[in-house]
């Protein structure tokens, strides 16, 4: 049961925050409300009357809108074909009624000041505009209640900005926002109400004042601490050298472009940045799973040009995928056999093609209650377990061999707070014990909470390597690609520059 | 959302005591349809349709339905009648013949008579225990081998040239044949694998055109000296030698030592994909190549070893054919046990023992459908129509649990709808 008996009672212009952790069921509450999926008992209550939504059709003409996580827009669509989309309007003969579409359009964006440029693809607009598409789409719709689905996970600190100050905007005119995340910093700074959710039931409301812990607390069920001990980084010898990298992503474009770093034994150098800026290819090259352009890249001194992914993963380095689902784990496979993904063919696991299986359900047994895996035995599916336990698979599997380098991308990504602060924990005690970590994060908190040096990549480069005590609105600002001279040369003039607003 | 609301589903399953007796519990194990009932259910089901299609095929019968209201019982009698001696003699001709028995003990036919049935099943199922496994191998490293029929022709030729050309003394002479059969299975199959490696070229359609180059080099050798049969006029090759043949499993019965080898093969699969860093490699990639390739696995290499081991496999089950019964080379030697392997390793669910067991259920239906040809004068086609309807109910399990109303139970068709 993702959902138990839950009351959620949203006032007419008010921004109503759901905080939960991954899996806690904020989506599936959501879904319903949506009529997406359907209630099996309790009922939903539009205006005082109880309504039965058979889809989300249904749910739109009660006045009720969702923006979802994954954006539901067509790319090779205008905006207004987008908007359009679903509810036509057609003129004689069933020839598409644009030019009233177009209007609209240009009318609700102005109303609610929400920029969009009606004939733009959207293909080729920033992901903070298709956002607020996704926005226009459901106000031309004249919702009154708007769902915003994890809204910030795929935005710079600057559009976050940008989106809560259309979210106020909103609220003045009266709309009421359903606001589901679990970033407690954009919860404090906007909501009205908070209701947490844990474990498919609402455990508590809570009012914007309470501290991040406190809320943090109500979210896990027992007290955490957010911050992550660490003593200073004590750098020893370059680890992991990159010089002037240059690497092509899948559409031929150069997604890294003369990249240098350097990543010491004992330090965590993370590399900032909103998604999509190369980083994904910088540690593909790194990890030989992409061919390197220009440049090069060193491990301990040794050019890694033309070495196999094995060898570079047997030179002692460990790789935490970004996407774990697709690169990290196979999700029919057994968790004992994703303990072993990279070392089934080496000694205990195997003697020459034979596997022993004795030695790797042995291990499997030891690391799972070493990193604390919940799961019903060692021979479930990987596929059964929550998030946060397939990414401590994939850490256990990792970090259970000699590691001279760990590259850890987006390491807590769909992560629950427990299994997060576990992963940072284990993170810092692999610097600690005289590894070079490099940490890739488009999430500033962790990047803050880890890092002992911070580069931030933007449009393939880094723009900058600043320290650790560097103010988040100055990393905010490198990462949307504003430095301090270009602050000072096109005040205001560049398009993605949104920190002045 | 599935995902999230899983594990707590399970929990909850596991904590439930288990209600009610063993034979409760049983019939709900049946009931809630796993792989084997499905399975089972598939089969019945494309018997009924074919007494449907016995029925429609038989004239008399058929004319009798025109006046069904006036004699109902005799209309639904005669087309009992003529289901149950289709099928009667279908099992006769594939399992056990009473009447060969009773013959036996009072002397007017031969023992040998008794086990002609089952010689027959076994016969026909060596070659598709060989491609059976050849697809199942290959789908279990995420590729899909439609190419074994090439390979199988590949198979015949490799083995009968050793077989006729290669003079060698008789032990050694079959084991040199049979790798001969291997070779030539296993290089047809490594082209489509070395394509799909390094240029991605789909192995689908590769394997597809292979066939088609495969069968028309068979025709092509066949009538050239050195390989052509001086002593013939038609297009067919020289004999294997007698040191290269399977040896019989027992006098006057065509069974032989092939259908023994199929089964070490399924063992030495099993073998290679669960117990072996090779096999865990295979299906790491048939599974999620991507996650392979992250933990340094080469994608490229595994899908060579695939390919090359399913065509050697494959390759295998023609120089079964060609080194057991059919001993020459024909235009038309390969027949269909190339494309039936692809039915087989999908009723055998990819695994090696099912192939087996599937293997034989079609072995059984070709022997009996030769026999019920013969005694019924129904058409052996009815048989490839049965073995047709089985794959479909197999591949769309919902069908089959709509049909009996079964509990559904999670995952079963999850490892078969991927990929086919």
């Amino acid at each position: 049961m993702a959902n138990n008996h839950i009351d959620l009672v949203v006032e007419p212009g008010e921004i109503h925050a759901l905080l939960g952790e991954n899996g806690a069921g904020k989506s599936t509450l959501m879904n319903i409300l949506y009529g997406l999926l359907h209630p099996d008992e309790g009922e939903i209550m539009v205006d005082g009357t109880a309504r039965r939504f058979r889809g989300p059709g249904d749910a739109i003409d009660a006045g009720i809108g969702m923006v979802h996580q994954h954006f539901m827009l067509v790319p090779v669509f205008t905006v207004t074909e987008n908007v359009m989309l679903g509810a036509e309007t057609t003129r004689a003969a069933g020839v598409l009624d644009r030019r009233s579409a177009r209007a609209r359009v240009l009318e609700v964006s102005e109303r609610y000041r929400l920029p969009v440029d009606p004939d733009a693809e959207v293909a080729d607009l920033p992901v903070g505009v298709q956002q607020r598409v996704e926005i226009v789409k459901a106000l031309v719709r004249e919702v009154d209640l708007l769902i915003l689905d994890e809204p910030t996970a795929v935005l710079t600190p600057q559009e976050t900005d940008e989106l809560l100050e259309v979210m106020r905007g909103l609220k003045e005119s009266g709309k009421s926002i359903v606001f589901i995340t679990h970033k407690l910093r954009e919860v404090k700074a906007i909501a009205d109400r908070i209701t947490v959710i844990r474990r498919g039931a609402v455990v508590g409301t809570a009012r914007p004042d309470a501290s991040e812990d406190e809320l943090a607390s109500m979210m896990v069920g027992r007290t955490v601490k957010l911050r992550v001990d660490k003593s200073a980084a004590a750098p020893g010898e370059p680890v992991l050298t990159v010089r002037d990298l240059s690497v092509f992503d899948d559409r031929g474009h150069e997604a890294v472009a003369g990249t240098s770093l350097e990543v010491r034994a004992g330090e965590v150098l993370a590399v900032a940045g909103v998604q999509g800026n190369g980083q994904t290819e910088l540690v593909e090259a790194i990890m030989g799973l992409r061919p390197v352009a220009g440049g090069t890249v060193e491990l301990s001194g040794r050019d890694l040009a033309g070495r196999s992914t094995k060898e570079i993963l047997r030179a002692g380095v460990a790789y935490v995928p970004e996407d774990r689902s697709v690169d990290g784990l196979v999700r029919d496979f057994t968790v004992a056999e994703n303990l072993i993904l990279d070392q089934y063919d080496q000694p205990p696991f195997a003697s020459g093609l034979a596997l022993r299986p004795a030695a790797i359900a042995q291990a499997a047994r030891e690391r799972v209650a070493e990193f604390d895996v919940r799961t019903s035995s060692p021979q479930a599916t990987v596929g059964t377990l929550s998030g946060g336990n397939q990414q401590k698979v994939i850490i256990a599997r990792e970090l259970t061999r000699k590691v001279k380098l760990l590259v850890a991308a987006q390491p807590t990504r769909g992560v629950d707070v427990g299994s997060t602060q576990f992963i940072h924990a284990r993170v810092i005690q692999e610097r600690d014990g005289g590894a070079a970590v490099l940490l890739v994060s488009s999430e500033l908190d962790e990047v803050l909470a880890l890092a002992d040096r911070i580069a931030v990549m933007y449009r393939g480069r880094i723009l900058d390597t600043v320290g650790p005590d560097t103010p988040r609105e100055r990393i905010g600002l490198l990462m949307a690609g504003v430095t301090e001279e270009t602050v000072d040369e096109t005040a205001g003039g560049d398009e993605t520059a949104g920190g002045e607003a | 959302m599935t995902a999230q609301t899983r594990p707590a589903e399970e929990a909850e399953r596991a904590e439930r005591p288990p209600e009610g007796g063993r034979a409760r519990r049983a019939l709900r194990a049946v009931a809630s349809a796993n792989a084997v009932t499905l399975t089972v259910l598939a089969v019945v089901l494309a018997l009924v349709l074919g007494a449907i299609l016995i029925v429609l095929g038989n004239d008399r019968v058929l004319a009798e339905y025109g006046y069904f209201f006036a004699q109902p019982g005799t209309t639904l009698g005669d087309s009992w009648q003529i289901v149950t001696d289709a099928y009667g003699n279908l099992f006769r001709g594939a399992v056990f013949d009473p009447s060969a028995l009773s013959g036996a003990i009072a002397g007017t036919n031969s023992w040998n008579l008794v086990f002609y049935p089952i010689s027959e099943t076994l016969t026909y199922t060596a070659p598709l225990i060989f491609t059976g496994l050849s697809v199942a191998l290959a789908f279990r490293s995420g590729l899909f081998n439609i190419g074994g029929h090439g390979q199988v022709i590949f198979g015949c030729i490799g083995g009968a040239l050793v077989g006729f050309a290669l003079p060698l003394p008789p032990v050694l002479h079959l084991i040199a044949a049979l790798l001969g059969a291997a070779v030539g299975g296993g290089l047809i199959g490594m082209i489509a694998g070395v394509l799909k490696a390094r240029t991605g070229a789909h192995e689908v359609i590769v394997t597809i055109m292979l066939n088609n180059i495969a069968f028309w080099f068979l025709q092509w050798i066949i009538t050239k000296p050195g390989v052509h049969n001086p002593a013939r006029s038609d297009a067919i090759s020289k004999d294997v030698l007698g040191s290269a043949r399977l040896p019989g499993l027992g006098s006057g019965l065509r069974a032989d030592l092939g259908v023994v080898l199929g089964v070490l093969a399924a063992a030495a699969v099993a073998w290679l994909l669960n117990r072996s860093t090779e096999g865990f490699e295979l299906r790491a990639v048939g599974l999620n190549p991507d996650a392979a390739r992250t933990a340094g696995m080469s994608v490229g290499r595994a899908y060579i070893l695939a390919m090359t081991t399913a065509g050697a496999l494959a390759g295998l089950g023609g120089g079964v054919i060609v080194l057991g019964p059919a001993v020459h080379l024909t235009g038309a030697v390969a027949g269909t046990v190339g494309f039936d392997g692809i039915t087989v390793a999908l009723l055998g669910r990819g695994k090696p023992w099912g192939v087996v067991a599937s293997a034989l259920l079609f072995g059984a239906l070709h022997a009996g459908g030769n026999r019920m040809q013969q005694s019924s004068h129904v058409a052996i086609d009815l048989v490839t129509v049965v073995q047709a309807v089985i794959v479909i109910f197999i591949a769309a399990p919902a069908l089959v649990t709509a049909i009996f109303r079964l509990r559904a139970t999670r995952g079963v068709s999850a490892s078969l709808a991927k990929g086919w």
